[in-house]
């Protein structure tokens, strides 16, 4: 059974493809796919045995082979016979350039199906790796060395493979040559193992003995193993539950990518169907608007289809005009999915930079993509022990439980019945960098029984009374740039104008409002929330609002913008350089953050991001506060 | 009653899912297109994608004035076909200094096909570009993600690549920003075959065997394909019964000998040969890990 460099097993070819290859395609067009990850480090056998997967399928061709044969002698482990591992590491030397490889596909097929294997290759950034990998897989296979049995990394695989919902595990205790395929040693690891998957909710998962070296129970039980009653891995692998079959069996879930609207006659909503099934006639509804109507026809190149089914990406036409566009879900009528703004989720975080807590990131579910802040985290997992551990915010790799809250309802389902409308990203604004993945479990009860109350009066009907157009005038520079002394003269203006204005200034807020904050980027995210929510009533109310605010923070002013209908927030950056406002340091603040008695000042150790377009922009070094007031209020012009 | 769907259909319904992701998304994107076996399951998943309506964008060849006659015939064909706007580009610079595969080398690859494709993206304001390339090619592209992120160069930083988990793509970037996106990155090239024969697919009747002119050097056996190929005093083009796996400029492109003459002739032949695809490719001999860097300096 061993492949040695004397006498290979070159690429032993279908005798069909021979015979009769037209029987030969009939049979491999109408294999199924399976997506599969392999948990395990280099130690455990894992890049040998994925060799000896795709060596057995024969996916190997012979220059491949020659290759292997002399990379074996030169640098393989295994003395005379081949070394499979380097048919698929050469990870190695990337890793030292440096190159991020989260994870590596392959692909092998067999005759019943076709097989892609994610290999997360990497110690440091694990978890964020298997949880890349995991998130496509129908299977696991965990590799133990039944030299070593249940280890710490094979819990941490465990863990992640439950947490990512995969279904169907296989326990892959490996070397077993080296153990002399003792029977007790393999049981008393299974029995370790079960006890274990059982705590963290694993029920169900496949054990077996093997070795991806020598090549027992991969394609054929092996006569080392007689007391084994299951089936070879690859038997395993080609027979197994696929879950785009399961998800069939699911209520109607669509996400809308595109709208075809090819001509006038013509009005088609394409997406991918993520569960369930989809027939002419079959009453839908549209959220999270909740309108209903039937289908008419589904429409591809191929012809209109009689049924569409889950994994299936198609273009779906309505009996009837109804509101539709990209980020709705098309859903049967009668058991659609829920709409809320707030959840708890588990998130796993997967940049340098951690999670700050009440920033505003972009949030992608299915195709939907709305504003959404994540509270400091309830805990994080240790990944290695399962422990749940204080945290006030996520690092790279780490894995919290928290609440995460949206801008506008969002269409979605728990994770666990459904991973298309529960698996989410989080992608930095500034950076537009994927920040991390998580997972919605469940909305929290708030947001579905605190319900807008609306007014009669409204705030249009406020403005008109005061003969204005509401405005917030977001001051934002250094400290010491001259924000509120501008800001005061701007109001004193508008006032001698008859409008009617109120200043927020920050100091002043900070007796009242926001005296619970101190400075770190949390707080100082949360301070300039607030105001921002207490900006907007005011505006609701008719006012023009003149706010003098530090506001270091792109994100954080892109926020308020965001909150408040198109043209009322106006930017108003007061540039003053680093060196002109110090040296006026009109409070003294400078001299103390220089003397380190001031944490986190702005300019000095706490970064300023200037606004890149800002609406009006003032330059003090120029102007003279009155000058700056007076050029300002000229760019407001008219006021109603 | 469960519907098993087949690992080709799946596959298609990944590719179809990302161009629309692209289309949705992005400001101006752009297939760009070979002529080849792969580009021609990419054009036929764009109008699959995006039927009735033709596919919203347009395709891009960047030429190199060197491919088969052949290529250059199905080209305006299948871009009538689909519906679609074709653009065509010619590195100017290489024209002006003749720039060819005989006297030039690796500057044939860097000047017509990387400087054009950058000339191209910058001339068109493309923001992202549509590739067919599949994840099984090579060694190298195994980690390759869908969305590949370029920076205003056109430069591939490999330390700010994207993870990317189910099927979420976060296509954002900054404006001077662009993506490469390749959404048969998990076909096979027994995949690709299957495909084009099951939904008979037009390719270029180069994959097929028929007698042709050719001669051979440095090991490879090469077509004649027209006047510009100088041969060598001892050469003499012999006829034989060739076909090609990959298409590329001719006289970069090795043939196989072969009587394969009908697809299920190419896909048995090519399931009983015992030599992977990129062989018969000048390019990934120059040097180890040649594509790694070809990729990094902005070739596909």
């Amino acid at each position: 059974m061993t492949a040695s460099l004397d006498n290979p097993v070159i690429y032993k070819a279908d005798e069909l493809i021979a015979s009769d290859i037209d029987a030969y395609l009939d049979v491999h067009q109408h294999k199924s796919l399976l997506r599969f990850i392999t948990c395990g480090s280099v130690d455990d056998g894992k890049s040998t045995l994925i060799g000896r997967l795709l060596y057995d399928s024969k996916m190997i061709f012979e220059d491949q082979l020659a290759t292997l044969e002399s990379d074996s002698k030169r640098m393989g482990t295994q003395g005379q016979d081949i070394d499979f591992a380097l048919l698929v590491d050469g990870l190695a030397a990337e890793r030292e350039q440096g190159i991020t490889i989260d994870v590596a596909y392959r692909f092998f097929a067999t005759e019943k199906r076709k097989f892609i294997v994610a290999d997360c290759p990497g110690h440091e950034q694990f978890t964020r790796n298997m949880v890349t990998g995991a998130s496509t897989a129908d299977l696991a296979v965990i590799l133990i060395d039944a030299r070593k049995g249940v280890l710490v990394q094979t819990r941490r695989h465990s863990y992640l493979a439950k947490l990512l919902g995969i279904r169907n595990i296989v326990l892959a205790v490996n070397k077993m040559d080296l153990i002399d395929y003792d029977q007790a040693k393999y049981d008393a690891i299974v029995a370790e193992y079960t006890e274990f998957a059982a705590s963290i909710g694993i029920s169900d998962f496949t054990p077996m003995p093997i070795s991806g070296f020598k090549g027992d129970n991969i394609t054929e039980i092996s006569p080392n193993t007689p007391w084994y009653n299951g089936l070879p891995l690859m038997a395993h692998l080609e027979t197994v539950a696929l879950d785009n079959d399961a998800d069939q069996a699911k209520p109607l879930r669509m996400a809308v990518q595109w709208v075809n609207r090819p001509n006038l006659d013509f009005r088609g909503f394409s997406g991918q169907i993520a569960t369930g099934t989809v027939h002419p006639g079959d009453a839908i509804r549209v959220l999270p608007s909740g309108k209903t109507t039937t289908i008419k026809k589904i429409v591809t190149l191929d012809g209109e289809l009689q049924e569409a089914v889950a994994g299936q990406s198609v273009t779906l036409c309505f009996n009837d005009e109804i509101d539709c566009s990209r980020g709705d879900v098309i859903a049967a009528a009668d058991n659609p999915p829920e709409v809320a703004d707030q959840f708890e989720s588990t998130i796993v975080w997967m940049a340098d930079d951690a999670l700050v807590p009440g920033r505003s990131y972009w949030l992608k579910l299915g195709t939907q993509m709305v504003s959404a802040t994540v509270q400091a985290p309830k805990y994080t997992v240790n990944v290695n022990s399962m422990e749940h551990m204080a945290a006030k915010t996520l690092e790279l790799n780490a894995i919290g439980v928290a609440e995460i809250s949206t801008d506008k309802p969002i269409v979605f389902a728990p994770y666990a019945e459904n991973h298309a409308l529960g698996g989410f990203i989080l992608i930095d604004k500034i950076s537009n960098a994927t920040v991390a993945a998580g997972m919605l479990h469940f909305s929290l009860r708030r947001a579905q029984n605190v319900h807008w109350q609306a007014t009669d009066i409204g705030r249009d009907a406020h403005a008109m009374l005061k003969n204005q157009k509401p405005r917030i005038l977001w001051f934002t520079g250094l400290s010491g740039s001259g924000k509120s002394t501008i800001a005061n003269e701007v109001e004193k203006a508008l006032h001698l104008m008859n409008r009617h204005t109120f200043l927020l200034d920050g100091d002043n807020v900070r007796h009242g409002l926001n005296k619970d904050l101190g400075f770190t980027e949390t707080d100082r995210i949360e301070n300039i929330r607030r105001v921002g929510e207490v900006a907007k009533l005011m505006a609701d109310a008719g006012l023009i609002v003149l706010t003098a605010f530090i506001s270091p923070f792109r994100a954080e002013r892109d926020m308020v913008r965001a909150m408040l209908p198109e043209g009322e927030f106006v930017e108003i950056f007061v540039d003053t350089p680093l060196e002109v406002a110090e040296a006026r340091d009109v409070k003294g603040l400078y001299k103390k953050a220089r003397a380190g008695q001031l944490k986190n000042f702005t300019g000095i150790d706490s970064p300023y991001e200037p606004p890149e377009h800002p609406d009006i922009r003032v330059n003090t070094v120029e102007m003279s506060p009155a000058e700056a007031a007076e050029y300002i209020v000229r760019q407001l012009m008219p006021l109603k | 009653m469960t519907k098993t769907l087949t690992h080709l259909e799946r596959l298609e319904a990944e590719a179809i899912h990302i161009m629309r992701e692209v289309v949705a998304e992005a400001e101006k994107p752009v297939m760009l297109y070979s002529v080849g076996k792969d580009s021609a399951v990419m054009l036929h998943l764009a109008r699959k994608a995006f039927y009735p309506s033709p596919p919203p964008f347009p395709l891009l060849h960047v030429d190199t004035t060197w491919k088969f006659k052949d290529m250059y015939a199905l080209r305006e064909k299948a871009a009538r076909d689909a519906g679609m706007e074709l653009i065509v580009h010619q590195n100017p610079e290489a024209i002006a200094r003749g720039i060819n595969p005989f006297d030039h080398g690796s500057l044939h690859t860097d000047m017509w096909k990387t400087e054009g494709l950058k000339q191209a993206l910058d001339t068109y304001g493309f923001d992202v570009a549509f590739g067919g390339a599949r994840r099984d090619e090579e060694k190298s592209r195994a980690k390759e993600r869908i969305f590949s992120f370029r920076t205003a160069t056109h430069g591939w930083d490999p330390k700010n690549q994207r993870p990317e988990l189910w099927n979420l793509y976060n296509a954002r970037k900054a404006k001077s920003e662009s993506i490469r996106v390749f959404p048969i990155s998990n076909w096979t090239e027994l995949d690709i075959w299957q495909y084009i024969h099951l939904e008979n697919i037009e390719i270029v009747p180069l994959y097929f065997s028929a007698p042709r002119p050719t001669v051979t050097r440095d090991g490879m056996l090469l077509m004649v394909d027209d006047e510009r190929f100088p041969l060598q005093d001892d050469e003499v083009p012999v006829e034989r019964s060739i076909r090609f796996r990959t298409l590329g400029c001719y006289p970069l492109t090795g043939a196989v000998e072969s009587t394969a003459s009908t697809l299920p002739e190419v896909i048995q032949e090519m399931l009983l040969t015992t030599t992977s695809e990129r062989q018969g490719r000048a390019i990934d001999h120059d040097q180890a890990a040649s594509m790694e860097k070809k990729k990094q300096e902005g070739y596909f």
